[in-house]
């Protein structure tokens, strides 16, 4: 066996994206040596992929706007099954985690006095998203790049070095998580990987680590998500003896393209919507204004000339339908095509040429008018738009403590990002990813720090010793796969837990379904544990995917087995056979753990939202999410 | 609709290799991407390649196709006749590590030495102000997904190995100018463009627009104006003369 590579840093992050960025940023601000580890080139993260804009109520388009009315907006689109405590950190610190991407060289778009320019999303009551055009995951993962670089400029400066106290470890990927301690002991004491550029193995001795390895689209096979979205994290998480929450709650966001096959899935931002752009079916029926449900009659419009009237006039008009949260859009777009009203490829339209003009739409919205002219020969400033459901996120994530990012049970790891749950419930936004991104990164790279500043007083500086015997056993079940005889290659084994994944579990479900899901991905177990690999260690993509299959495997079992658990319709998870949305239901989280390598789901129940967030709604409101008994305890001077 | 296609890829790697020939299914409206995923699920599970969005956003599954450095995920196969051989082999101007991946260090490296967004003294975040007009210029460059492909087009890298210590190449000297037209930014890095970066190599051939997968116009709206800026500083005389007071003034 080859050299493996030994490496001693204070906190190591996994993913760097922009929660792994942001939380890399804090940590090394605080002085410590840190590491960011991606399986891709540095500035290539998923986050790259995020169009519409991050959400943050600074006010500068209307000032009405606050960070309660962001509270507020975010629970409404969650079913109010999110985290409370992570919902209000969120709304609080948003705006200053934008502004602060503004001081570090980011160019936003901006309103006619100069300020950042914010515009309409799906849920949001005032326009909110921070955008530029429809890049702005770019903006923000090329802001938080050049940052770190001129941390590192900083430490040439000071050391000689640009790597002193904070280096990428770029297309590196993590298998293990190392520990130390026995019972309540136990903690992190580091990780390992290999470089995928060589196949060579490398540990890390850190006391810290912090989880931002964004999500699981990978599962399923229609998704707008890359090859890298394979829940190491997740999984990682939960292998460690952590726990993970709302599993069954996957996002499918409404606007994919169908149409041609190899693109089916790639997203078309929610701003061709927040912008102007209206949804059809083949008889020309703009049907969203048939799917507005109860809870949300009151804030949306039911005619096509006041939803109209609104783009000009938003305070006496109601929004249109159209800008309804994700979960209804898809569920709505789903329903049309079953019933044959569909687009000539399984989609329904989504125009945007009779709304706006050419010059506009080519302004606001290039990245689309670019991909669909390369990718479909579609021209959007002449003809609609395609679209059907993808899959684009995971609510569910690891179980952690909302102010540090700390991952329940086990010290020493910490996640942010797509990889934590409770921050958006049943269902997220559009554009609170990206704030959640910039607040838990930097609240998770806080947390990891001063956490590995108490390990460091706590034993004097000494790092976690990591034994030969256990490196060394990584590194053996690393290069399993290539032991093996006869069994299947990785990309046939993926491409079948796909298809059973969204065939099974997706936007819709059934008991029948998923518990046929179920056992058919425990038939799986043996196909991956018998995967092997053609060629060698250098760069072999067969290998790496091998090597994410487990991972995969174990996020899908925990998505099929809370949402066979989970009795009711919310958010992201929609069961054909309870319809609806169920107040005794959401009193309840479900968590996943492993036990004996199997995974377990059982309930929790959900953190009791404090008196002064929930007087920020009516009464009338919370009756449609609270149990009766719940409605009775409210606090006095609620609005009732 | 489906066609075979008779597709030539570049298999090896730092110490040599050979184009090797494949016959391949190609449904409509694929991309050239989608056929080397395809080669990879049937036919050649170890074929290094690098790749994430596969929407022209993140600039990973750069390559050359019939010779032409493009994104793999936006060259679409119906650009080609179906009895075209169509051949892909990695970037050229960059050291090969396994088939169609190749080293791109060099970007990185060149990427450090462009110092940061300096904002003025006591400008406290939320307090920035600027016009839209303003901002478009430097936003058109931040467009960039760092595919580099203009690095691996430019004849001053491509042709010149010697040369890459001292030329940042266009994605760089489009940063330095990307920071020279930001509205608040404060340092002058137009003598640091010239003398570190290696301005002056860039015969302006326009051959990195050319390749520019987001069509930035990197010659016309970056590379002369930062000559023409770097021009007005180094060879006005009173503005060269200032310039060694002032440094005198500084010792």
């Amino acid at each position: 066996m080859s050299e493996i590579e030994r490496h001693s840093y204070d906190v190591v992050i996994i993913g760097a994206g922009g929660a792994g960025l942001r939380a890399a940023i804090e940590a090394r601000s605080h002085g410590l040596r840190t590491a960011i580890i991606t399986k891709s080139l540095f500035g290539k993260a998923h986050t790259v992929m995020a169009e519409g804009g991050i959400a943050a109520s600074m006010g500068n388009v209307n000032s009405n706007d606050g960070w309660q009315v962001h509270y507020r907006d975010t629970m409404r689109g969650g079913k109010f099954l999110n985290h409370y405590r992570m919902a209000e950190l969120h709304a609080k610190e948003s705006p200053d985690r934008v502004w602060e991407l503004e001081a570090w060289g980011a160019l936003f778009d901006r309103t006619a006095d100069g300020k950042i320019s914010q515009r309409n999303f799906g849920g949001h009551e005032y326009p909110r998203l921070a955008h530029v055009g429809d890049r702005t995951g770019l903006e923000l993962i090329r802001t938080l790049q050049q940052k770190i670089v001129s941390l590192q400029q900083d430490d040439f400066k000071e050391f000689g070095d640009y790597e002193a106290r904070i280096r990428v470890f770029a297309e590196c990927a993590i298998t293990d998580l190392f520990f130390e301690g026995e019972g309540d002991g136990r903690r992190v004491a580091g990780a390992f990987g290999y470089w995928r550029e060589t196949g060579n193995f490398l540990a890390f001795e850190a006391p810290a680590v912090v989880i931002a390895t964004g999500g699981i689209g990978k599962s399923f096979k229609v998704t707008s998500n890359s090859w890298e979205y394979t829940g190491d994290g997740h999984a990682l998480a939960l292998r460690s003896g952590s726990t993970l929450v709302n599993m069954e709650f996957v996002q499918f966001h409404p606007t994919g393209m169908v149409w041609p096959p190899s693109v089916k899935g790639i997203l078309v931002t929610e701003s061709v919507r927040g912008d102007g752009g209206v949804l059809t079916n083949s008889e020309g029926r703009r049907f969203m204004f048939d799917y507005i449900p109860d809870v949300f009659k009151a804030q949306y419009a039911e005619t096509e000339e006041e939803g109209d009237r609104w783009y000009t006039d938003p305070e006496n008009n109601r929004r249109p339908p159209e800008l309804l949260p994700r979960d209804e859009v898809a569920r709505a777009i789903n329903s049309e095509v079953k019933a044959g009203r569909g687009s000539p490829h399984g989609g329904v339209f989504l125009d945007v040429s009779k709304r706006l003009p050419a010059d506009v739409i080519k302004a606001k919205l290039p990245s689309m008018w670019h991909q669909f002219k390369e990718l479909a020969d579609v021209d959007i400033t002449l003809e609609p738009m395609e679209v059907g459901p993808t899959c684009h996120y995971v609510m569910g994530g690891v179980e952690v403590e909302p102010d540090t990012g700390a991952a329940a049970r086990v010290p020493g790891l910490f996640a942010a990002g797509e990889a934590a749950g409770g921050m958006h419930g049943s269902n997220r936004l559009g554009g609170n990813s990206l704030s959640d991104l910039l607040v838990f990164g930097r609240r998770a790279g806080l947390g990891a720090a001063l956490y590995a500043q108490a390990v460091a007083s706590e034993t004097g500086a000494g790092r976690p010793a990591l034994p030969d015997a256990v490196v060394e056993a990584a590194a053996a079940k690393a290069l399993e796969p290539f032991s093996r005889q006869g069994g299947e290659n990785a990309f046939t084994i993926q491409r079948d837990l796909q298809q059973v994944m969204n065939d099974l579990v997706g936007i819709i479900r059934t008991e029948t379904e998923l518990v046929d899901a179920i056992a058919s991905l425990a038939g799986f177990r043996e196909r991956v544990a018998q995967v092997t690999v053609e060629g060698g260690r250098v760069f072999n993509p067969g290998w790496h995917l091998a090597l994410d299959l487990p991972n995969l495997l174990t996020v899908s079992e925990c998505i099929a087995g809370a949402a066979l658990v989970r009795q009711e319709s919310r958010g992201g998870h929609t069961r054909e056979d309870f319809p609806g949305m169920n107040p005794e239901w959401r009193r309840f989280n479900l968590i996943c753990e492993l036990v004996d390598g199997n995974v377990g789901v059982y309930k929790q129940d959900l953190p009791t939202m404090p008196d002064d967030l929930i007087s920020l709604f009516e009464v009338a409101e919370l009756k449609k999410y609270l149990t009766e008994d719940e409605i009775s305890r409210l606090p006095e001077g609620i609005q009732r | 609709m489906t066609y075979t296609a008779s597709m030539r890829v570049w298999r090896g790697d730092d110490e040599g290799g050979e184009l090797v020939d494949y016959e391949v299914e190609v449904n409509e409206g694929e991309v050239v991407l989608d056929i080397v995923h395809r080669l990879q699920a049937t036919q050649a599970g170890d074929l290094a390649v690098r790749w994430n969005c596969k929407a022209g956003k993140c600039g990973s599954c750069s390559a050359e196709i019939n010779g032409k450095p493009r994104l793999m995920c936006l060259t679409r196969m119906n650009t080609f006749g179906e009895d075209e051989v169509v051949t892909i082999t990695p970037l050229r101007a960059f050291p090969v590590i396994r088939d169609l991946v190749t080293d791109v260090s060099f970007n990185y490296e060149k990427a450090r030495e462009v110092p940061s967004f300096t904002p003025p003294v006591g400008l406290e975040p939320g307090d920035y102000r600027m016009t839209q007009v303003d901002v478009s210029r430097s936003q058109e460059f931040r467009k960039c997904i760092e595919c580099f492909l203009c690095q691996n087009t430019c004849h001053a890298i491509r042709d010149h190995e010697e040369n890459k210590k001292e030329f940042a190449g266009p994605r760089f000297l489009m940063r330095v100018a990307e920071l020279d037209m930001h509205p608040l930014d404060t340092l002058d890095r137009k003598e640091l463009a010239q003398d570190e970066l290696g301005l002056g190599y860039c015969n302006i051939t326009k051959c990195c627009t050319e390749v520019c997968p987001e069509h930035i116009k990197i010659t016309d709206n970056a590379l002369i104006p930062l000559k023409e800026r770097v021009a007005d500083v180094k060879y006005d005389p009173i503005r060269w003369l200032g310039s060694k007071i002032r440094k005198r003034d500084g010792l």
